[in-house]
């Protein structure tokens, strides 16, 4: 609470800012539309004119704001141009996406912790591909699912679920790996087998590192599922929002599908983070 | 343990001999994938100086002999899934195109952008340092940024900025900015109470404390800042080009061949776009490594 003054403070900042650049930017299409008409305009006709033209440069934020407000509730839900409508297509191949690919790099991270051979074989690859921009096969992916007579969810779910698959081996691994070697002992004095030291103890030492690698990997979900939403060529989805609006110069459409996208990903890492509030109050691991 | 090893290679070439009977290519494709992991489990299992890189690279070897010969036996066709021979092929008769795209996207677009962006988060986080108030502010705003689906603002800077290399810096700057401050912030704050105190005995001023001491400290999670862009930039600048580009480049290259349905060149644009993120974070980690050299985790 003791930030929330500055961090509104900057907030306002940004605000002004933005309005400062929307006149800027949008005055030059003012002027020119007064010297093709052959008037004088006055500087407060430009600022008027700036903040509230059809297609601006950037839109001002209010025009966004509206854009966002009409999105979300001017119109019914099941409408095309309803943000409600295109986030919940984007949302839906998110969450497919996400749990799949959760629940396989939780499986995976399990068979690595208790296979050597797999460990050794798989988990230089899980660690390099970090470092590949893994976001370039999407519109393949998109394509080729096609052709194979699969269309709308399913290939962005399986684009989602790629792109948190990795984050999510990577940090279980170091997860069910936390136990140190005492807990670890303790447990084979109980004569346990794997089975229970995995439930007993490494799954729930885990979870801190589950939840840092879910929230990064949800945010990366979101951004696969916008992302494989382009090829189709603006069918539906955030992602074909932004693109239906690049192709016909509709910026506040843009800048509204943007900000629905960044209150999505918001939604989405803040469940996350109630989730684990609650589950690791529940196991007296919060700080 | 040793019996349970051995019950379950049993299962595997039961399993080989059970597809033998309906389909001897299916046979194969097993019996070679089995072989390899049961060759994986021995290297690892016998421990040794070896095994290190030498399981990771069978087990890569493995997948793509699976990849060839699966695509071989089924005759899958090239427009949904092309050999590794063939992506190979490609690969080797594209080089001045694969080059230019890499110029394009990866120097051009992605370094550049790098640079400007990595740059710009360094100057304003030794900026806000000074200021509490301004850190409190924009630390939480640079937290929930990084957050966000950023690539989304493309079309914008592509509108702003025209479909050259421009417009994809542009987003790699906002893409790489967020995640080097909130880094680098905390990195200035990482110089010991201690250490501060005995820089004030010394008589230093502001400049030379920020200059021996605190940017110094501030270089390991700097460098953990810098590895995390490296990925971001690259993706910034291929997806960029989605939304409009010139007929050049990593990304307009992925888009165009999807149109012509040839595989083959998307899969080694994907391998150039592999080959330059991981040379880009080994970059990245190889001057990290010389300039903290005396950090605990890079002891051997």
């Amino acid at each position: 609470m003791r930030s929330l003054f500055p961090v509104l403070a900057v907030l306002a900042a940004i605000v002004a800012l933005w309005y400062g650049a929307a006149v800027r930017m949008n005055s030059q299409w003012t002027y020119d539309q007064a010297a093709r008409a052959g008037v004088e305009v006055s500087l407060g006709a430009v600022v008027a004119d700036t903040l509230s033209q059809e297609r601006p440069v950037l839109p001002a934020p209010h025009q966004v704001a509206k854009g966002l407000w009409d999105g979300l509730f001017g119109q019914k839900v099941t409408s095309k141009r309803s943000l409600v409508y295109h986030g919940w297509v984007t949302l839906s191949a998110t969450l497919l996406g996400f749990a799949i690919g959760t629940v396989m790099g939780i499986a995976l991270a399990v068979g690595i912790v208790h296979n050597r051979a797999m460990d050794m074989s798989v988990m230089p690859w899980a660690i390099a591909s970090q470092t590949i921009p893994i976001l370039a096969i999407a519109p393949m992916i998109i394509v080729v699912m096609n052709s194979l007579g699969l269309q709308g969810l399913v290939p962005k779910a399986i684009i989602s679920a790629y792109l948190s698959f990795f984050p999510v081996v990577v940090g279980m691994v170091k997860g069910l790996r936390s136990p140190d070697a005492m807990q670890l002992d303790l447990l084979k004095t109980y004569n346990a087998q794997p089975r229970e030291v995995l439930t007993k103890l490494r799954l729930p030492a885990s979870m801190p590192y589950l939840f840092a690698s879910l929230k990064v990997g949800v945010a990366a979900s979101l951004v696969g599922a916008i992302v494989g939403e382009l090829p189709t060529g603006a069918v539906a989805g955030l992602g074909a929002r932004l693109l239906s609006g690049s192709y016909y110069g509709q910026t506040v459409q843009i800048w509204a599908a943007l900000f629905a996208a960044a209150i999505v990903a918001a939604g989405l890492v803040m469940i996350i983070g109630v989730i684990e509030r609650a589950m690791l109050k529940r196991m007296g691991l919060v700080r | 343990m040793r019996a349970g090893i051995s019950r379950f290679w049993l299962v595997g070439i039961a399993a080989v001999g059970a597809a033998a009977v309906y389909d001897t290519r299916l046979a194969l494709v097993l019996a070679l994938w089995i072989g390899a992991w049961f060759l994986n489990t021995r290297i690892a299992l016998a421990g040794g100086q070896g095994p290190r890189w030498l399981v990771p690279v069978i087990f890569g070897l493995t997948v793509l002999a699976l990849w060839e010969v699966t695509v071989r036996l089924y005759g899958v066709s090239p427009v949904i899934l092309p050999a590794p021979s063939a992506i190979a092929a490609r690969f080797a008769a594209s080089l001045p195109v694969l080059w230019a795209d890499f110029v394009q996207t990866g120097l051009k677009g992605a370094l550049t952008g790098y640079v400007i962006g990595c740059g710009a988060a360094v100057a304003t986080a030794v900026l806000i340092d000074r200021s509490d108030f301004l850190q409190r502010g924009l630390l939480p705003v640079g937290n929930f940024v990084a957050a966000l689906p950023i690539v989304g603002i493309a079309p914008i800077m592509v509108m702003w900025f025209g479909f050259d290399w421009q417009s994809k810096a542009a987003v790699v700057v906002v893409m790489v900015f967020f995640p080097v401050l909130v880094n680098m912030v905390a990195g200035l704050k990482a110089s010991e109470a201690m250490q501060r105190d005995l820089m004030a005995t010394y008589h230093a001023s502001y400049w030379q404390t920020l200059i021996k001491l605190r940017l110094p400290a501030a270089m390991p999670f700097l460098f953990n800042g810098l590895k995390i862009a490296t990925t971001l930039a690259l993706i910034g600048a291929i997806v960029a080009e989605f939304f409009g580009s010139p007929i050049v480049g990593m990304g307009f290259r992925i888009n165009a061949s999807i149109g012509q349905l040839s595989l083959d060149m998307i899969w080694a644009e994907i391998a150039v776009a592999a080959i330059a993120g991981s040379a880009f974070y080994g970059i990245v980690a190889f001057i990290e490594k010389r300039v903290t050299f005396w950090h605990p985790s890079q002891r051997r």
